[in-house]
């Protein structure tokens, strides 16, 4: 009987230890940049080269950027999310669109929508670097002043607008 | 068999050569192209995690090598360019953790375990030793039938 019951123990730590890393997100992570000042950014306008944005200028505001190209897939599907979000005016949303060709950023915004307050043109990619991007699409919320509180890594799905971005986006702004 | 044996020989040792050159971004300087891959050598590409930036060919890891090599061109020095990766991407972009608290495990659990392994062994020697000395010696009887047995007599 007694001989019995070690193996056993083993087994169930076993269980344990690999169920934890089924639930484990390796591809996900965390960003160092949660809780500190978003970084700053001089660039083009996607529709205007001779117009720039910076972050400064939503200073004040609890704002989202959002990291998207055309190329990238998963950015096509979470598109109708924010499409609908800016429709229902929760939350301003900045676009960057990141190492894309101008004209098939512009293009893909007038055939799906555009959802974005403003959208900065990051055609090398280096903002990308400076935010920690390393892939796309990746959501950031921005508070008043300035810090970034949240980072979604992949496509927004419903359930992250309801039970995280809503919630904290109300919190920002009620604070 | 044979020709399937020379054929895995033949593999083996050729294996080494078939190394393909990394694609190596054309610098006019080789000092500073040493020191930029020296530098990808120790980052993680975060879109194929079990390589570095030095191996990987994805777009990411492209692009943060030429950061790296920009910063470096600055006159930056490596570790400059390392805590920059660093407060962007997080302790993961390293590819050899650091050593401190949160790591203390993974430096040191392995020496632990092996540790307690030793532990498990040496109790299990000294308690098998006390069983060998605690059984009881063979009667007389026993003794001839075992030598017997051992003869090949038996029966």
């Amino acid at each position: 009987m007694n001989r019995f019951v070690l193996p056993l123990i083993i087994f169930f730590v076993l269980i344990i230890f690999l169920g934890v890393g089924l639930k484990l997100k390796p591809r996900e992570v965390p960003s160092p940049l949660v809780g500190k000042m978003a970084p700053t950014f001089h660039l083009a306008q996607l529709h205007d080269a001779s117009k720039t944005i910076t972050p400064e200028e939503l200073r004040g505001k609890v704002w989202l950027l959002n990291v998207w190209a055309s190329w990238c897939v998963t950015c096509r599907q979470e598109h109708p999310l924010l499409v609908e979000m800016s429709r229902r005016n929760i939350v301003p949303i900045v676009g960057l669109n990141y190492k894309d060709k101008r004209e098939d950023g512009v293009d893909w915004l007038q055939k799906l929508g555009n959802p974005y307050v403003l959208s900065a043109y990051d055609h090398e990619g280096t903002a990308g670097i400076d935010w920690g991007v390393y892939g796309v699409p990746e959501t950031f919320v921005i508070d008043k002043a300035g810090i970034i509180r949240h980072k979604v890594i992949g496509a927004i799905t419903p359930d992250v607008i309801q039970d995280k971005l809503i919630p904290l986006i109300k919190e920002l702004n009620g604070a | 068999m044979l020709n399937k044996l020379l054929f895995t020989l033949l593999l083996v040792f050729t294996l080494p050569l078939a190394h393909a050159g990394e694609a190596v971004p054309t610098t006019d300087d080789p000092v500073l192209e040493k020191r930029v891959m020296a530098v990808a050598d120790k980052l993680r590409c975060l879109v194929c995690q079990n390589q570095t930036i030095a191996d990987s060919h994805a777009e990411l890891a492209i692009d943060l090598k030429n950061q790296v090599r920009e910063k470096l061109r600055q006159g930056q020095s490596e570790q400059q360019v390392l805590d920059y990766m660093v407060a962007r991407y997080g302790d993961f972009v390293l590819f050899q953790p650091q050593v401190k608290s949160t790591t203390w495990l993974l430096w040191f659990g392995p020496f632990v375990f092996l540790g307690l392994g030793f532990v498990v062994l040496i109790a299990m020697l000294r308690k098998r030793r006390q069983l060998i000395q605690q059984a009881p010696g063979l009667s007389s009887e026993e003794h001839a039938r075992a030598a017997s047995l051992l003869a090949g007599t038996d029966k």
